[in-house]
């Protein structure tokens, strides 16, 4: 058993996997990893599940000390991370040494980092799942959602393999910013021609009102004009249209039923996109047919096997 | 039995039975629900039930849109509607007090009666649980008798203690943890509507009949309830 001890930490420093699945009807969001695409690659790294236990440390502010010689990886965003005072560039395993500290403080590209173990770090399954949710109190190092604090331990009882990197080939492109692929949903004939056209035509900027839920986008307001709709299940992606003509898109930790009217869900791939992007900046929309999406994200996760 | 499949996400599928809230859908809802996840079986990932709807979350590394598609029509052939296992029975206290659930006075204003009478018409009628949803374990009943309905709060509370019962609309529901609401509350309820070491978590599920038995603050203690005021938590 190997163990590092957190010396900071924010709210936004959680323990995540995949998410929660087979509770949905209960009302139990899904959590999970924002931008999986780097979590599988972090897991990767270290020859473990892809699925694995990770901390995701969004926007920085996180440290920890090594509590014997570790072997681990970090991808995802750039929050200048140090050890010891020496940068340490994401998209690969590495060694921190007992005693060494390793930083994240800020945002450089990006806003989510993924940082893994050996086996994944250790923490109790609360209902299939150890995705942190604050919320629902589900999760976490304790099992119930806490965020990681000063003081926690994170522990993981794996192995490495020999240090490896992430091709450079293979990376996400952090600066890619082609339209989001948007699967369109029933009442996207229910919007009005004009909005149409603005949804896939114009700039949508990332509020500031934003979180593991859902990010508001600023733009031109939407008008939905069908009949007023009675509560239905949320797909992960989900982009909502509420009376203010401003989407929202759904994100892991969304309520699981809801009854405003939706453009369509984002693909998984654009998600991990979206989930590095920080408020202000600016995406648009590109429809994308189901069968073609679902092809996509097949060919895809082929990079994970080897 | 008509249904709609439509289009949701790259691996979800909505499945429309209906287009208008009623207690008459949950047999069909039940049935279609059981016939899904015994076709999809371990190639289901969730299935999201609500008043009129049933989204299939499909594993894409085991199906195609249109093979999940072929599943659900042929899950969904000669439908008939699930009147047997009809749901569980619940009888649930419920402390009716001001000093946890306010807006009993503001109901008793609008109805022009009296806090009791408010009390007695909530508690008097069964019903049905159609959805659950929000939050875990928070299930969507009703119906409520239509003049009892009130829409939501103008400014949702920041923070609803957990076991608050509440009406919007013609619906009523409780809260299973702390959470910020916009319900309109009107007393509290002892019983722990969602515990990770009970079996299927959740103790209520779509299709349960509900029934609120008023009880006084001694048996609501007794009960292990928690009587701290709503605005000494806000």
């Amino acid at each position: 058993m190997s163990r590092l001890s957190i010396e900071a930490s924010t709210p936004l420093c959680l323990l995540q996997d995949a998410g929660r699945f087979g509770v949905r009807h209960l009302g139990v969001t899904q959590g999970g990893a924002l931008d999986w695409v780097s979590m599988r690659w972090a897991n990767w790294l270290l020859g473990n599940p892809g699925e694995a236990a990770v901390v995701e440390v969004t926007l920085g502010g996180f440290s920890l000390v090594a509590e014997q010689d570790c072997c681990l990886a970090l991808t995802g965003a750039d929050l200048d991370a140090r050890i010891d005072g020496e940068p340490l560039k994401p998209w690969s395993s590495f060694t921190l040494n007992r005693g060494q500290r390793l930083r994240l403080n800020q945002p450089l590209q990006g806003a989510r980092a993924y940082l893994a173990a050996p086996g994944g770090f250790v923490a109790p399954q609360v209902l299939g799942s150890c995705a942190s949710v604050v919320r629902e109190e589900l999760g976490g190092l304790d099992g119930l959602g806490s965020a990681l604090a000063k003081g926690h331990q994170l522990e993981y009882r794996g192995t490495a393999p020999g240090l490896k990197t992430v091709p450079e080939g293979l990376r996400p492109d952090l600066t890619d910013n082609s339209a989001l692929d948007l699967v369109l949903g029933a009442q996207i004939g229910d919007f009005s021609g004009i909005s149409l056209f603005e949804a896939f035509n114009r700039d949508w900027t990332l509020d500031s009102r934003a979180d593991r839920m859902g990010m508001r986008l600023l733009g031109p307001a939407l008008q939905y004009q069908g009949a007023p709709m009675i509560s239905e299940g949320i797909p992960l992606g989900a982009v909502q249209v509420p009376p203010d003509g401003q989407p929202i898109v759904l994100l892991n930790d969304r309520q699981t039923i809801g009854g405003y009217p939706r453009l369509g869900a984002l693909t998984p791939l654009a998600l991990a996109r979206l989930a590095q992007l920080l408020p202000g900046s600016v995406v648009r929309f590109k429809p994308v047919v189901q069968e073609l999406a679902w092809q996509q994200q097949r060919a895809f996760l082929q990079r994970f096997v080897a | 039995m008509s249904y709609r499949i439509e289009t949701v996400a790259i691996d979800c599928l909505m499945v429309r039975l209906f287009d208008a809230i009623d207690e008459a859908n949950m047999p069909w809802m039940l049935a279609a629900s059981q016939r899904l996840r015994a076709v999809f079986a371990g190639q289901l990932v969730d299935l999201v039930p609500s008043y009129t709807t049933l989204m299939v979350h499909f594993d894409l590394l085991q199906l195609s849109p249109d093979q999940a598609r072929t599943l659900i029509r042929e899950a969904l052939e000669n439908l008939q509607p699930d009147n047997g296992s009809g749901g569980r029975q619940h009888e649930i206290p419920v402390w009716y007090d001001l000093s946890v659930g306010p807006e009993l006075s503001l109901l008793a204003e609008r109805c022009a009666t009296s806090v009791a009478d408010i009390v007695r018409r909530h508690s008097e009628r069964e019903y049905q649980v159609f959805a659950l949803g929000f939050a875990p374990g928070f299930a969507f009943m009703g119906l409520v008798e239509e003049a009892l309905a009130a829409p939501r709060l103008a400014t949702p509370r920041k923070r609803v203690a957990a076991g608050s019962v509440g009406i919007a609309e013609r619906q009523t529901a409780a809260y299973p943890a702390v959470s910020p609401g916009g319900w309109n509350l009107i007393g509290r309820t002892p019983s722990k509507l969602f515990d990770r070491a009970r079996d299927g978590y959740s103790l209520l599920q779509p299709g349960d009949r509900v029934r609120f038995v008023a009880v006084d603050r001694a048996t609501f203690i007794n009960l292990g309830g928690d009587d701290t005021p709503l605005e000494a938590l806000a």
